[in-house]
């Protein structure tokens, strides 16, 4: 087993220092050092998007992302996203919109939207499309998230006009 | 007593209005904690070793390095597993490593040294020959009806073979046809698993189940305790779909060795575990005769399934064959084949779908043959009595939806016979339809309510939400008893110490629960009356509670419900309620109907196939929550897409390996995979006043067969076995 590394980077704005092991994958830190739970587990391979957090501004999943490779990063979760007690645009279009059910996939597609908006603050619905087809939901029902994305988007967009 | 009913639809203010999820704002902000995230001070982690063959008998399990790996703290091995044990399927648990982290758990299984003698594999249940060769098949049962009986000389045998060639030979059109459906799996999101502590002798456990009241009965049996030693909690489930209805064993061995240990465990499946073990559907496979009058109506139905659930054998029932479109004539058999596989689960509206996915792609290659439009067909049949539905008004019902359907869907400026259509390129679109049937009669259910005087309102209830609205489902009926907002009450479920209430299975939550609430609830208002009848003066039946007030109907006079509440005294009123299946009641009811139409399109140079537009028209009696109502079935289209297009459980035949049985092979549908979904509640007076049913099961039932009717009315030619892959469809234009 090699030796434990300090790894120091902010999470939602707070900065953490943590001993890891190099094998450490950030989810596993995440979740399992830091108790942030809202990012979840689905595969471990990349290939459910559930684990989604932004990191230095660009979406991963935090399953594939080394802990120590997230050394001076800026990392933002899911925990991150409201506005202290106010749910942000995505958030409220998402419980609004009924864009969720057993909501594990929840946080990950909720994480990868606001990456989306940050990137293209107006997506047309095949925009939305591509750019969340890395993430599984199992049970919602992915038509409900087209229409919570694009009115989250729609409410930004009108709330910057103002 | 009161008389237990809903109040009209003019006269409710929160039943059938849509409410936000009240569990939604923790699972948006991440706050909400699934089992998988129950992590306890001083846990272990527990990873298990799962066999790697599919048929063998262990001859070596060797677990004294594992015990000995740093970080490694207990070692458990299965009683299935066994030195001399036959084990029957790949990836059934054979021992398991707890140890200080995950990391060291692991660490742990790769040393354990197992050997085993290979016994013969058999996994290829879609060919029937080579099972019977194999000696893996066994009777299904079946049944033949027949409006002419054999007189009093014939020899019955003679006579029923006579009489169905007797009827093909007066059809019209004959059809001959073979359809499949392959095995899938549950795959959850949130694997099967708990987190599980001791305190003083009793068992807690974190249990990710569909079945908080019924599982507490499962460990206690396996770990000889009392279900009252037994505390078993859910607060958000990641998926369950028939699955979680047991704490398995391996849940029972995370009780074990944390007894052992005395240290909280946590045990979850891994994503390869939770594909090969933890649940499937039992496939189905197909040969059908059936013939038909000059309308499509079907005269008479002769066929043979097969398909496995698994190493016991089992398969589709052939009691919902042919599925309901059914004529008075048929005869049905089926074959069970037993397969080096895990034995199935129940899986959303058990059989239903594989039947409705064999019969009525049959039914409508009837319409091709004719080359009749397909609605037409379906509604002559319906038309003619060939009808097997738990709806009492089936037919009716099923041609009202479809005239809805149609309209949605735009069926009749879309259709085109089969074949027929208009290529743009190598892209030729199609049309497809198939109707459902499901009963869901009301779950027992139990429930304790308490007014306090400050007019608080808290409910406790051993059921579950599994994200489908149960929590929102009890408030609103809670509110709409006592004239309040949904967010004036306090709902609790999610565990066993909670008055019993039904496992979510088979759609029968939302009506349990709102049984026992609602009669709860009307219990303790009719003590609340008649407290407040005195202060207002009034006789206690001319009272309702109604804008936060107790009121004399059709007057202004009212007190407050915070007022009405203090009469109470000092102590608050509990009242408990119990609904049992099979009490009269208005409250809920059973059976219902459903109608899917898809609308797709299909590149014929490569197979690929893609949903334009998919329309539900569902029916399930009162509508209590339209916003969750709808949301259960927008989720039924989407897994029935993934089920019509991309998923299916691929095992090597030679060993028997579960080669996809993980997220990058087993395919699902994703965002981009799925088009324009409608959904239509139909509830008119007629279903309103029916009751609550439940719906997660009915709308899981269609897509597959009204997306592959879609794909063959695009291209006019049948791709027999579901998944429509695009090899399959390939290869069924090539054969064409």
């Amino acid at each position: 087993m090699s030796a434990k590394r300090v790894v120091t980077f902010t999470v939602n704005g707070d900065q953490v220092e943590i001993l890891c092991e190099p094998r450490q994958s950030l989810l596993e830190v995440l979740r399992d050092d830091l108790d942030l739970t809202g990012t979840k587990e689905g595969c471990s391979n990349g290939n459910c998007g559930a684990c989604t957090v932004i990191m230095d501004g660009r979406p991963v999943v935090s399953c594939l992302v080394l802990a120590v490779e997230a050394e001076g990063a800026e990392l933002r979760t899911i925990e991150g996203v409201a506005c202290g007690s106010t749910l942000d645009e995505v958030q409220a279009a998402f419980l609004e919109g009924a864009a969720l059910q057993c909501g594990i996939c929840t946080p990950g597609i909720i994480v990868q939207t606001e990456a989306l908006l940050e990137e293209n603050p107006n997506p047309t619905e095949d925009d939305v499309r591509f750019y969340l087809a890395g993430n599984l939901c199992r049970c919602t029902g992915y038509d409900k998230i087209v229409r919570a994305v694009q009115a989250a988007a729609e409410k930004r967009q009108v709330a910057a006009s103002n | 007593m009161a008389v237990y009913s809903w109040p009209s639809r003019e006269a409710t203010a929160v039943i059938g209005k849509e409410y936000d999820r009240l569990d939604g704002l923790a699972k948006v902000t991440g706050a909400a904690k699934y089992t998988y995230d129950v992590n306890l001070k001083n846990q272990l982690v527990a990873v298990a070793l799962g066999c790697p063959h599919a048929h063998c008998k262990i001859t070596k399990l060797d677990v004294a390095a594992a015990e000995k790996t740093p970080g490694v703290v207990a070692v458990h091995i299965f009683e299935h597993a066994a030195v001399g044990s036959e084990v029957q399927w790949q990836g059934e648990l054979l021992a398991v490593v707890a140890a200080e982290s995950e990391a060291a758990a692991r660490a742990g299984v790769d040393t354990i040294k197992l050997e085993f003698e290979e016994l013969d594999v058999f996994t290829e249940d879609e060919n029937l020959d080579a099972a019977e060769k194999a000696e893996r098949t066994g009777k299904g049962g079946g049944k033949t009806e027949l409006e002419r009986e054999p007189g009093d000389d014939d020899d019955e045998d003679e006579f029923i073979e006579q009489e169905i060639a007797r009827l093909f030979k007066a059809s019209k059109y004959v059809v001959e046809g073979y359809y499949g459906i392959d095995a899938i799996t549950h795959c959850c999101l949130e694997p099967h698993g708990s987190t599980v502590e001791w305190k003083d002798g009793k068992l807690v456990a974190y249990l990710s189940t569909q079945n908080v009241s019924g599982t507490d009965e499962g460990f206690a049996r396996d770990l000889k305790l009392t279900s009252d030693d037994v505390e078993v909690k859910c607060d958000y489930i990641g998926g369950g779909f028939g699955s979680k209805f047991a704490p398995d064993y391996w849940a029972v061995a995370a009780a074990k060795i944390s007894k052992e240990t005395g240290r909280p465990v946590k045990f979850l499946l891994s994503r390869d575990q939770e594909l090969k073990i933890a649940g499937n559907r039992p496939s189905g496979y197909m040969r059908v005769r059936l013939g038909a009058d000059e309308n499509g109506v079907l005269t008479i139905w002769d066929s043979h399934h097969w398909g496995t659930a698994g190493y016991k054998g089992g398969g589709v029932s052939q009691t919902v064959m042919p599925y309901v479109i059914r004529p008075k004539n048929y005869r049905r058999i089926a074959t069970t084949i037993k397969s080096n596989t895990a034995q199935s689960r129940a899986w959303r509206a058990p059989n239903h779908p594989q039947a409705c996915a064999m019969s009525q792609t049959a039914i409508d290659d009837v319409a091709a043959k004719m080359g009749a439009n397909s609605y037409d067909v379906f509604a002559a049949n319906l038309r003619a009595g060939n009808v097997d539905s738990q709806h009492p008004d089936a037919a009716n019902t099923y041609l009202a939806e479809m005239a809805r359907g149609a309209a949605l869907i735009d069926w009749k400026a879309n259709w085109h016979a089969h074949g027929k259509g208009k290529s743009r390129g190598s892209i030729v679109d199609g049309l497809g339809m198939a109707l459902h049937t499901w009963g869901g009669t009301a779950n027992n259910s139990d429930c304790r309510l308490k007014i306090s005087p400050d007019g608080g309102v808290e409910s406790f209830c051993g059921s579950q939400d599994l994200g489908t609205g149960t929590r929102t489902v009890i408030a609103q009926v809670l509110a709409e008893t006592f004239g309040l907002g949904i967010r004036d009450v306090r709902v609790n479920v999610g565990s066993s110490k909670y008055p019993a209430s039904g496992a979510s299975g088979g759609s029968t939550t939302v009506g349990g629960v709102s049984e026992s609430h609602r009669r709860a609830g009307q219990d303790a208002l009719e003590k609340i009356f008649e407290l407040a009848a005195k202060e207002l003066g009034a006789a206690a039946n001319s009272l309702e509670a109604v804008g936060g007030k107790v009121r004399v109907k059709g007057t202004d006079k009212a007190i407050s419900w915070k007022k009405a509440c203090t009469l109470l005294g000092l102590k608050p009123l509990e009242v408990t309620a119990s609904y049992k299946r099979g009490d009269q009641s208005t409250l809920s009811s059973s059976g219902v109907c459903g109608v899917q139409m898809a609308h797709v399109e299909v590149d014929k140079e490569t197979g690929v196939i893609k949903v334009k537009k998919f329309v539900a028209v569902q029916d399930q009696g009162l509508v209590i929550n339209p916003k969750t109502c709808k949301s259960q079935i927008y989720g039924a289209m989407i897994m029935g897409i993934a089920a019509a297009l991309y998923e299916r459980r691929i095992t090597d035949p030679k060993s028997g390996a579960f080669v996809n049985a993980e997220l990058a092979d087993y395919k699902l549908a994703r965002l981009g995979d799925v088009g324009d979904l409608v959904v239509d509640l139909y509830e008119p007076e007629s279903e309103r006043s029916r009751g609550v049913i439940g719906n997660g099961e009915p709308p899981a039932i269609s897509p597959k067969a009204a997306i592959a009717n879609a794909v063959a009315n695009a291209l006019g030619v049948r791709v027999p076995v579901i998944p429509l892959t695009p090899k399959r469809v390939l290869d069924a234009l090539a054969k064409a």
